[in-house]
């Protein structure tokens, strides 16, 4: 018994460190991260670092932007993923399978693949250096499409069924049974979502050089180049940078789960 | 984290025989749903051709144009001899090698990681719930963040590890040739280990106990348990999680341009970041058009593999 927990005691520190050290190097001043041998716990609770990198790190204006690009997009993927799938599931048109294969084939070309075409669409738009160039090419998501198109298809057919023959409208159909039972998938691509929006790195890093565009993630770039003589600001911006998706993955464990398998064999 | 398309496409291929949909009698109002469904699509489709396949066409056609050695001076149609220059480049085969690499140092370790921790915490023991939530915190660090918390840690003179390596006053890993790739790898596999643990975790929750427990009433030690039984059990989870991590490192770029830039000596070039080098530091886009397609056809490669070994099902009967 005793032995288990020290098996996972150890494992968990393992795991846990980094973050646990990044945390303590934050509430040290930089001559104290160069002691030898190195402290492992906070001397006191001073929380300058903090602010140095919330306001001359501007932080505080990368999360902002962080959060408006993220939730943009977030929006976005559910609302053209949830119209898309409720096509593909419960309306008939020509051609249908063939678009939904073409929405399937979007999966195959990451965008690691087509970012530096990309960002020379955004320079012709005249979309360098935007909030749309931010947001826009992730609009609409093939993934999400399937997940709740998936759901939408897992419905007893008996509903629908049920629903045409009351007479009643798709709009009503969708908001009034559809949509709210497939809330689990839903839920579960939006908190994915999230995840992947915010922790981009390539593509904000291409498409912007204005600072007061700068996403939290370009910006730890410049925090970790900036500060060498200032290692306790880049370590504080970093844990700034993880609190966010800290306290949405408590809060959303389950659905985060659910997002990440849901490509897994079934079973 | 990335969608994981291959055993997506796996799944739809099964249901394409669906359900009938909604259907309204009489032809005008079958041509409504038409349009309707037209109409909800329209959005993403707008979408997906500006940002998807106008890209990826662009990049078929780019790599056909030698880009010329000073802005201003035309293209060059060069058909497809600029590909067999490019592929045939020892640039090329040593940025695909260090890939590959890559790939291995991160891919199997992050595995067979996920399991251990998984199978730790799959015990009936008080206080468990906390150290499932301490296995999964990486969760909560991106590529970004993960590199720069190690970046200073591998500080040459203010870094915690670079102390505890013994290496004080040396420089840091990251600018040795021989250990660069292998840091930048255990920085990712760190990273992941959040991923790997849910994965392996809901893998093994599939799993009957009773077969975990009849194991164990037969006497089989640990790592006999483990190979015989664990690792059986959880391969169409392993197998899933190989495909999308495999085709997650062949994409590794964040990581890279925080840590080595691609350096020590290209050490660490690895192929999204020499498509990134070649576009904005060489301003060669009819090479990095043609990095990006070779990038294209392993990706594929892997999805379809997947798909081959899903229609056999690794499942194991329960």
């Amino acid at each position: 018994m005793l032995l288990r927990y020290l098996l996972l005691a150890a494992v968990a520190l393992v795991v846990v460190f980094p973050i646990y050290i990044t945390v303590v190097n934050a509430f040290l001043n930089p001559g104290e991260i160069a002691h030898r041998p190195p402290y492992l716990w906070p001397r006191r609770f001073d929380f300058g670092a903090f602010g140095t990198a919330w306001s001359r790190g501007h932080l505080g204006r990368y999360l902002l932007n962080s959060l408006i690009v993220t939730t943009v997009i977030v929006a976005a993927q559910v609302a053209t993923s949830v119209a898309a799938a409720y096509a593909f599931a419960f309306l008939r048109f020509p051609f249908r399978r063939t678009l939904f294969v073409v929405f399937l084939a979007t999966m195959m070309i990451p965008f690691e693949i087509t970012f530096f075409t990309n960002e020379q669409t955004i320079v012709h738009l005249g979309w360098y250096d935007s909030y749309l160039a931010l947001t826009v090419p992730f609009l609409a998501t093939g993934f999400g499409a399937f997940l709740v198109r998936q759901a939408f298809l897992s419905l007893p057919s008996a509903l629908s069924d049920a629903a045409s023959l009351d007479g009643a409208g798709h709009w009503r159909f969708a908001t009034r049974v559809a949509i709210p039972l497939a809330r689990p998938a839903i839920a579960a691509l939006a908190v994915f979502s999230f995840f992947a929006a915010f922790n981009q790195y390539l593509w904000p890093l291409i498409v912007t050089k204005d600072e007061r565009l700068r996403t939290v993630q370009i910006g730890l770039r410049y925090l970790r180049t900036s500060a060498v003589d200032q290692v306790n600001v880049t370590f504080a911006g970093t844990v700034l940078a993880i609190l966010p998706l800290l306290v949405l993955l408590i809060v959303f464990q389950k659905q985060l789960v659910r997002g990440l398998t849901a490509g897994a064999v079934k079973g | 984290m990335s969608t994981t398309g291959a055993s997506l496409a796996a799944d739809a291929a099964d249901t394409v025989t669906e359900q009938p949909p909604v259907r309204r009698r009489g032809r005008r109002g079958r041509a409504r749903d038409a349009l309707l469904g037209y109409a909800l699509i329209a959005p993403a489709l707008v979408v997906f051709g500006a940002f998807v396949f106008y890209p990826f066409a662009r990049n078929l056609y780019l790599g056909m144009y030698r880009t010329p050695p000073f802005p201003g001076l035309p293209k060059r149609y060069a058909a497809f001899d600029q590909y067999e220059r490019i592929l045939r480049s020892p640039e090329f085969l040593g940025s695909i090698r260090t890939t590959v690499l890559f790939v291995l140092y991160t891919v199997p370790p992050g595995i067979f990681l996920g399991i251990l921790m998984a199978v730790l915490a799959h015990q009936r023991l008080r206080g468990i719930a906390i150290f499932r939530t301490l296995f999964s915190s990486t969760l909560a660090t991106s590529t970004a963040v993960a590199s720069v918390i190690f970046f200073t840690l591998l500080n040459p003179q203010v870094g915690l590890l670079t102390h505890y390596l013994g290496r004080d006053g040396k420089p840091s890993l990251l600018q040795e040739p021989r250990w660069a790739l292998i840091a930048v790898a255990a920085v990712t596999v760190w990273q992941n280990l959040g991923l790997s643990f849910i994965l392996m975790s809901a893998g093994l929750g599939a799993v009957p106990d009773e077969l975990l427990e009849a194991a164990e009433i037969d006497g089989a030690g640990f790592w006999r348990r483990f190979r015989h039984v664990v690792v059986p059990m959880l391969s169409p989870m392993i197998f899933f999680a190989a495909v999308v991590g495999s085709i997650q490192s062949f994409q590794a770029f964040g990581q890279i341009d925080l840590l080595t830039q691609g350096g020590p000596l290209r050490a660490t070039n690895l192929l999204v970041y020499a498509t990134y080098d070649a576009v904005f530091r060489q301003n060669n886009e009819g090479k990095a058009a043609v990095l990006s397609v070779a990038l294209f056809v392993i990706t594929l490669l892997l999805t379809l593999v997947q798909l081959k070994v899903l229609e056999r099902r690794v499942t194991y009967e329960r």
